[in-house]
């Protein structure tokens, strides 16, 4: 049997990287709420909020240990399995890696260490401090490494001689026209992903009757989140729809699944893509829709995906259908941040049960919708790797077949099992809940202490 | 001024990948060590000891490999594939160790095979980085500025000496932090552990220092030729004093200067190294002018990295100093 190495690269790559993904997706979101719930914790003295805060912490651990070790692993195969693609971009966004690195990736993961082990050595601002610069660090890292990602989509600010890309203008590098927008984009759905867990969470205590104070601030920090970024992030969206219209029409075609770009487009709530004869089938579709929402116009036209030869289109059905689920997520969670601010503006938030009921199950929900995008936008670029610049095709190294076929089966069987034991672990640690009492941090000394202290020993004596 | 940034930007990869080695080398080194420990209670105190630091150790790994991609794009695409399995081989056991650190202290029955995990991934990935510094020191084929290589080029008998060596090196800082971190039966043991290790890192790295000269000319030139080895003969020279020394600090129960000679003999090896294949990154057939980015990417980078490292070093010494002295009872993961 012939392997082709194209094809086990890219299956390592999207594998490995997918996986990654989900971690920041999580941790660039929840450093951020840890770092909130240490700041109420400083401003009104209530432990229950360092509690809440140090059971997120142990879940972030979890997450942040397995993010860590998994984009490490993605900073080595560019060099293993895209050497070509190292040698060809290294000039370019080589720098954004390195600043992430020094920038972001050495900030978080040092005071992480304090976070973690510090609550009985450093006073409490230096704990919430560490908790911030965490969370900064998480959102600088996405900025760099989303702006490596922007220049291989829309590069500027580069030419290229004998197929090399070498730098010319670094500004235009690092914000190129697509980056604002995914970055945006990205950074919203992170918060967004976990503010879903947050509120599902929330939810499941309060459907259980357990730390039920836990989950009402839970649910309720939650849906004021959801609230008002759910509908900012469909606005993102469009905008980023619109750029990527204007910088890479094929992508916008094939997520439309837009076959001729001389008739407006409609769009297709659902259709099965036929690739070979360049049709639609199944397709139940809301007439000019596509057009409206990417022209503006119920007559405008944009490009079709006849409009280049097979060879320069990407996968149609992946990109089609990911993009779909995305939106549907969107949509779902506007709905449930909507409903959810009505109801607490009836004052019954935390008490409808059927609404809890339901958002318990909301957890995975940011995740699929973050990896369906960047399905759409990833699978979209192709058969470009550096759009415009070099193939996927021309990218890998040269290592044979059969060390990619094993090192992918490794990857599977290692991810596998990391995966499946965290998921496992992190419902164990959301199952027990926040416990426990404050740590004392040192030298403090106030005289609402020995109260909390009762009131601490009070919550754990009847087990909440 | 072109003909300098790349040995600045050779020797800031040196560096990191040299803070890496003593950084992650004790800290892998607890894991090499894990399977001695007695109990799991001791177990639980040696990872202690470590949690605090390890995930800003973590990113002087990246600083090297993804530093070389930066700054010598051509030989990061040449090393990279020339050592394949060991590089994807490292990175899954540093994997496995990685989340053992969070999974072992939220498990309850599947604890064991955690705390297994986490000594396996350890020693492979150490065992892993020193194939793949064998793997460079003794060359790579390149062609066309590209690996021409086979799969298991690197598995030569000297890489797997490299191998062991550095799972041995590890072994050594981790047991010296253990001395100067913990206390009891677990920092006793370590004591012991530490002097035949530190006589396992002596054989290894006199076992080197013969081989490359007698296998690879250019080492040999390098070393033995007029006027070299006037100036390189105090090398030698110092390691074995610093043996010596960090002997006599082991014997009388000091703590923390066992840690501190460790770490200077890993430097001096290391410093060795440097000098053997230096200027190439690839050796014989790459220096650090031929694997160069071009000069406007290696200093973009350098004029961010000249201001951020000293910061970086000021607050990953901060957070040491937060955690100085031994591990505190019940401190560490609860």
């Amino acid at each position: 049997m012939d392997l082709d190495p194209v094809l086990l690269a890219r299956l390592q790559f999207a594998f490995t990287i997918s996986f990654h993904i989900i971690f920041p997706s999580f941790t660039i979101g929840l450093a951020a709420y840890i770092a909130t719930l240490l700041g109420m914790w400083l401003r009104t003295g209530q432990d229950r909020y360092q509690l809440l805060a140090r059971f997120w912490t142990k879940i972030f651990a979890v997450s942040f240990g397995m993010g860590v070790v998994s984009g490490i692993v993605l900073s080595y195969q560019f060099g293993t399995n895209w050497s070509r693609f190292s040698v060809v971009t290294g000039n370019v966004i080589g720098p954004a890696i390195g600043y992430e690195v020094l920038t972001a990736f050495f900030l978080e993961a040092t005071f992480l260490g304090v976070l973690l082990f510090g609550w009985n050595r450093v006073p409490p601002w230096l704990s919430a401090l560490s908790a911030a610069i965490v969370a900064f660090g998480t959102a600088v890292s996405a900025f760099w490494i989303l702006s490596a990602n922007s220049w291989m989509q829309t590069p500027t600010g580069h030419e290229v001689r004998d197929g090399i890309a070498y730098p010319v203008d670094w500004l235009k590098i690092i914000f190129n026209p697509s980056f604002p927008y995914r970055l945006a984009h990205m950074l919203t759905a992170a918060y967004l992903t976990t503010a879903l867990v947050v509120l599902a969470v929330g939810a499941r205590y309060l459907v259980a009757g357990r730390h039920e104070a836990d989950g009402r601030t839970m649910v309720r920090m939650a849906i004021g989140m959801i609230a008002i970024l759910a509908p900012l992030q469909l606005l993102i969206g469009d905008l980023h729809g619109l750029n990527t219209l204007k910088h890479q029409p094929i992508k916008i075609a094939a997520m439309e699944a837009h076959w001729d770009g001389s008739k407006p487009g409609d769009f297709h709530i659902f259709a099965w893509p036929d690739e070979k004869n360049e049709v639609n089938r199944f397709a139940i579709s809301i007439p000019r829709g596509s057009s409206l929402v990417l022209t503006h116009d119920a007559n405008g036209l944009f490009p079709g995906l006849k409009s280049v030869p097979p060879s320069e289109r990407p996968p149609v059905v992946p990109v089609f259908f990911a993009f779909r689920i995305m939106v549907g997520i969107g949509l779902l969670m506007i709905a449930t941040g909507l409903l959810g601010a009505f109801l607490w503006w009836r004052g019954k938030l935390v008490t409808t049960r059927w609404y809890l009921q339901i958002v318990q199950y909301f957890w995975p929900l940011g995740f699929i919708a973050v990896l369906c995008g960047w399905i759409t936008t990833e699978v979209g670029r192709q058969p470009w790797i550096a759009y415009g610049i070099l193939r996927t095709a021309d990218a890998i190294s040269p290592v044979s077949a059969a060390s990619v076929l094993t090192t992918l089966i490794l990857f599977v069987i290692v991810y596998g099992i990391v995966f499946t034991m965290g998921l496992y672990y992190i419902n164990r640690l959301i199952v027990r809940g926040p416990q426990g009492r404050a740590i004392e941090p040192p030298g403090h000394d106030t005289p609402s202490r020995p109260l909390a202290a009762a009131h601490d020993a009070a919550r754990e004596a009847i087990g909440s | 001024m072109e003909i300098y940034i790349p040995v600045i930007w050779a020797l800031l990869i040196g560096t990191a990948v040299a803070l890496y080695v003593i950084l992650d080398g004790f800290d892998l080194g607890i894991g090499i060590l894990f399977p001695y420990a007695k109990e799991e209670k001791e177990q639980d105190q040696m990872i202690n000891s470590i949690a605090p630091f390890w995930d800003g150790n973590e990113p002087w790994l990246v600083l090297g490999g993804g530093g070389l991609w930066v700054a010598f794009p051509h030989a990061y695409a040449v090393v990279m594939p020339a050592l394949y399995l060991p590089v994807i081989v490292m990175l899954l056991g540093l994997i496995f160790r990685g989340v053992a650190f969070e999974f072992r202290t939220v498990a309850d029955t599947s604890k064991k095979y955690w705390t297994f995990a986490f000594a396996g991934g350890s020693t492979i990935a150490a065992f892993c980085q020193g194939l793949i510094l064998g793997g460079i020191i003794q060359g790579i084929k390149v062609e066309n500025g590209q690996f021409a290589g086979g799969t298991f080029d690197f598995a030569t008998p000297f890489a797997l000496l490299c191998g062991l060596g550095v799972v041995t090196g590890y072994a050594l800082l981790g047991a010296c932090w253990l001395v100067m971190k913990t206390e009891g039966p677990v920092a006793e043991r370590a004591r012991e552990h530490a002097k035949p290790l530190l006589l396992g890192v002596l054989a290894f790295m006199g076992v080197v220092s013969l081989w490359t000269p007698l296998a690879f000319p250019p080492i040999r030139e390098r070393w033995f030729s007029l006027p070299n080895i006037l100036f390189l003969w105090p090398i030698p020279v110092i390691t074995a004093l610093t043996a010596y020394l960090a002997w006599r600090w082991l014997e009388a129960g000091r703590e923390i200067p066992p840690f501190l000679a460790a770490i200077l003999l890993f430097m001096l090896g290391y410093v060795g190294l440097a000098i053997s294949v230096f200027p190439y990154l690839v050796p014989f057939s790459m220096t650090v002018w031929d694997a160069s980015a071009v000069p406007s990417s290696q200093l973009f980078l350098l004029i961010g990295t000249l201001p951020l490292l000293p910061i970086i070093l000021m607050y990953t010494g901060f957070v040491y100093y937060i955690f100085r002295g031994k591990l505190r009872e019940g401190e560490g993961y609860h």
